[in-house]
């Protein structure tokens, strides 16, 4: 068999091999029972006391989301102000400057929320101070409170009735001290004996072989890479993220990276089933969320390795495959299970452009940011998931006619009011978005701004218009890939996708976390004849149904106008 | 809300401390140990640091083996792609004047013989590996400007062909740097 499909097959064997234990680890740490790791625990005592924290204090779905809320808005404000000053501050060893308001207002929101939309470059727009203080400490915090949060919501129904959803700083410091810092130590480093840099370096000048002065980016990368992809953050330590020779230097660190994107979603929700004490509702959902991820997965393999069509006109036969925007120590074959994997889970690190890929990958790579729950970001997929799952409940009640219940709570207008709603958010963010930028680019071209709207797209027609459509799901997915010829560093961009940022995120964090907080408290109806189960397999068919024909009804049209529009006009 | 404000600020504080100060630190010491020191592994002939073996470098003389077209000039300063759509036909015309230079360089190839990574700008404009393929067709003209024998540097290329993974998962590949440093060794 050949190498290259070998490899992946490879890393998703290991990818389960990992995630399956560690998602019945992870239900027995966050319920607090004993695991190999509780030699920790003074540490965290420290953490706590230092803190000024009781870790054992209870709080109700609205405290738990207060102390969400406020801590994420000190880092926003602390991260904004820091970005701005960061060519005062120590730690530049190449002179950065500092970032504009705009453009800070934008980083800082983006990595708050896990997104890592990147409208800068790391070899120049940011210092090492900045990488590490800022982003790299938020890549580790903005997972743990999405993780936080999805544990919140399983508390809900562990127990018959409760009020009670967990301490959120509880869990959030565990979720770092007991899963993302241990497993970063040992990505760090495979990656720094793999040859990605380590140490605080500056940049490096040589004279080339061939007699050409160079100058090299360097930096302490690796630290930062392996949590950027275990919180499946995706913001990289340089401009080209980890198609970079240093942020991922060979097949090994390459397996390695994706491999520790995917973990800890799938542990996610492997958790869920385990800690609820359902674990056959664990592996439904696991099992939906795996046919999708390969129903996006093989037809992106295959677009690839086909080539392009218009290059093959010319006469060159392209037996890899497709090789624009990509790197030949991977390979077209990883760069797509890569490509589809980084979309579906909201990392949005890349190993190949997503730009220059063929128009079918790309209708395949928006189609996943848009469901944005087959596996999905850290925690955040699980609670994605959970709205659909609501919305399934409620439909099939409908079909029965009975009162839709899910484990043993009856959802009633309430909570299918805010499902619903956070359903909409998506095509309404992503749809806005993509029309007025449109409208602006063909009705305002020469706008007296600083940068031309007319300027704005690296390629024209039907791919130009897949290149604003992106880089809003991608902002609203929180996902953080782009396609990246666009020019989006300057006001407009830096500002819209901004807001669709920070609505994409914390609406359908606090809508699942109100929801369950509201079943919680309902009063427990034991099974009987009559309960619609959901950890069957015909409810695991109803629910990806219902995924596929809310995104259909709500997608279909742009993207028949960008990639689909695109791939018919290649093929004439 | 005023409740939170006070931890919250507590535990940023004392997460930075933990997460930005003592686990990087931690990862740089241990770095050490590795090739490069952490560094970035450097590549030194004759006492002189001539480049690093995970970047790529732009060749275009016609004595050297060739690497992949660069979006950024193989400036490791920077690192882009091209980010070009595949319809797009300022792209598309880029790519045939490519084609046309590998052939007039390359007399002797028919244009179905060229792997696609030749035409193609790579993902961060730094690769520094070729296909096998890539580096065998460039034999003829190589040997030629060096007045080599064949036969000499095709065995140089094979050499210098680094297997997959374990020999099992992932793509054959020649680091062009270190093929063009044994290439000016070879008498």
């Amino acid at each position: 068999m050949n190498t290259e499909l070998l490899g992946i097959i490879a890393s998703f064997a290991i990818t389960l091999l990992i995630a399956i234990p560690l998602g019945r680890y992870l239900a027995k740490m966050y319920a607090g029972e004993k695991t190999w790791l509780d030699f920790l625990k003074p540490i965290e005592t420290g953490l706590f006391k230092l803190g000024g924290i009781k870790p054992n204090e209870p709080m109700n779905w609205k405290q738990f989301l207060k102390a969400m809320i406020t801590i994420n808005i000190l880092w926003l404000v602390y991260g904004f102000f820091v970005l701005i000053y960061q060519d005062k501050l120590p730690l530049n060893p190449d002179g950065n400057a500092g970032q504009t308001a705009d453009t800070a207002f934008n980083t800082i929101i983006s990595f708050v929320v896990n997104c890592n939309l990147q409208h800068y470059s790391g070899e120049t727009g940011a210092t090492y101070l900045t990488q590490h203080f800022i982003f790299m400490f938020l890549h580790f915090v903005s997972a743990a409170t999405g993780m936080a949060c999805a544990v919140a919501v399983f508390k809900a129904f562990r127990d018959k009735t409760t009020t009670d959803m967990g301490n959120f700083w509880n869990l959030f410091v565990k979720s770092i001290t007991r899963l993302l810092l241990p497993l970063s130590i040992v990505v760090s480093l495979i990656l720094t004996f793999n040859g990605t840099p380590s140490s605080y370096a500056g940049k490096d000048k040589f004279i080339s072989l061939q007699g050409d002065t160079v100058n090299v980016s360097r930096g302490p990368a690796a630290q930062m890479i392996a949590i950027k992809h275990l919180g499946t953050n995706g913001g990289g330590w340089f401009g080209a993220n980890s198609a970079h020779p240093l942020e991922n230097p060979n097949y090994l660190t390459n397996m390695t990276e994706i491999i520790a994107q995917c973990i800890i979603p799938i542990a996610m929700v492997i958790a869920f089933g385990y800690f609820i004490r359902r674990k056959k509702l664990g592996w439904v959902i696991f099992g939906v969320m795996t046919v999708g991820v390969f129903m996006l997965m093989i037809p992106t393999i295959s677009s690839e390795l086909g080539g392009n069509p218009l290059i093959a006109k010319m006469g060159v036969s392209q037996l890899t495959g497709a090789m624009e925007g990509k790197e030949v120590r991977f390979g077209p074959t990883a760069t797509a299970y890569w490509s589809t994997l980084t979309t579906v889970i909201s990392t949005g690190s890349v190993n190949g452009m997503h730009d220059s890929t063929m128009a079918l990958t790309g209708l395949w790579q928006l189609l996943a940011m848009m469901i944005n729950s087959f596996y999905g970001g850290c925690g955040v997929g699980v609670l994605n998931y959970f709205i659909y799952l609501i919305i399934a409940v409620f439909i099939s009640g409908l079909m029965v006619g009975r009162t839709p219940e899910f484990l043993g709570h009856k959802v009633e207008a309430r909570e299918v009011k805010i499902a619903a709603l956070i359903t909409l958010l998506s095509p309404f963010l992503i749809m806005s978005g993509a029309a007025l930028s449109s409208y602006i680019f063909m009705a305002h071209p020469n706008i007296d701004w600083a940068v031309k709207p007319s300027t704005w797209l690296n390629n024209p027609g039907y791919h130009g218009f897949s290149e604003m459509l992106y880089e809003y799901t991608s902002s609203n997915a929180n996902n953080g890939s782009g396609f990246e010829g666009l020019g989006d560093g300057n006001i407009f961009w830096n500002v819209t996708t901004g807001i669709v940022m920070i609505l994409g995120r914390f609406l359908p964090i606090i809508g699942p976390v109100a929801i369950a907080g509201l079943l919680a408290q309902k009063k427990y109806i034991p099974e009987s004849a009559g309960t619609l189960k959901t950890d069957t397999l015909t409810f695991g068919v109803m629910t990806f149904a219902v995924i596929i024909v809310l995104n259909a009804l709500s997608y279909f049209p742009a993207l028949a106008l960008g990639p689909l529009a695109e791939h018919f006009s290649m093929l004439k | 809300m005023k409740k939170y404000i006070l931890p919250s600020i507590r535990i940023t504080v004392v997460l930075t401390i933990v997460l930005c100060v003592i686990y990087p630190l931690f990862i740089m010491l241990i770095g050490k140990l590795s090739k490069g020191a952490g560094d970035g592994e450097k590549i030194v002939v004759n006492g002189k640091v001539v480049g690093y073996a995970n970047i790529g470098q732009s060749f275009t003389k016609p004595q050297y083996f060739w690497g992949r077209p660069s979006a950024v000039g193989y400036n490791a300063a920077g690192s882009a792609g091209s980010n070009k759509g595949p319809s797009n036909p300022d792209y598309l015309k880029d790519v045939h004047s490519r084609l046309d230079t590998l052939l007039k360089y390359h007399p002797y190839l028919k244009k179905n013989d060229i792997p696609a990574e030749m035409i193609t700008a790579s993902g961060s404009g730094l690769d520094p590996d070729i296909s096998p393929d890539a580096a065998k067709m460039q034999v003829k003209r190589v040997a030629q400007y060096r007045k080599l024998d064949e036969s000499k540097v095709a065995a140089l290329v094979n050499s210098h062909v680094e297997a997959p993974l374990l020999g099992l998962f992932g793509p054959e590949k020649v680091n062009v740097l270190k093929l063009n440093i044994a290439l000016d060794e070879l008498k």
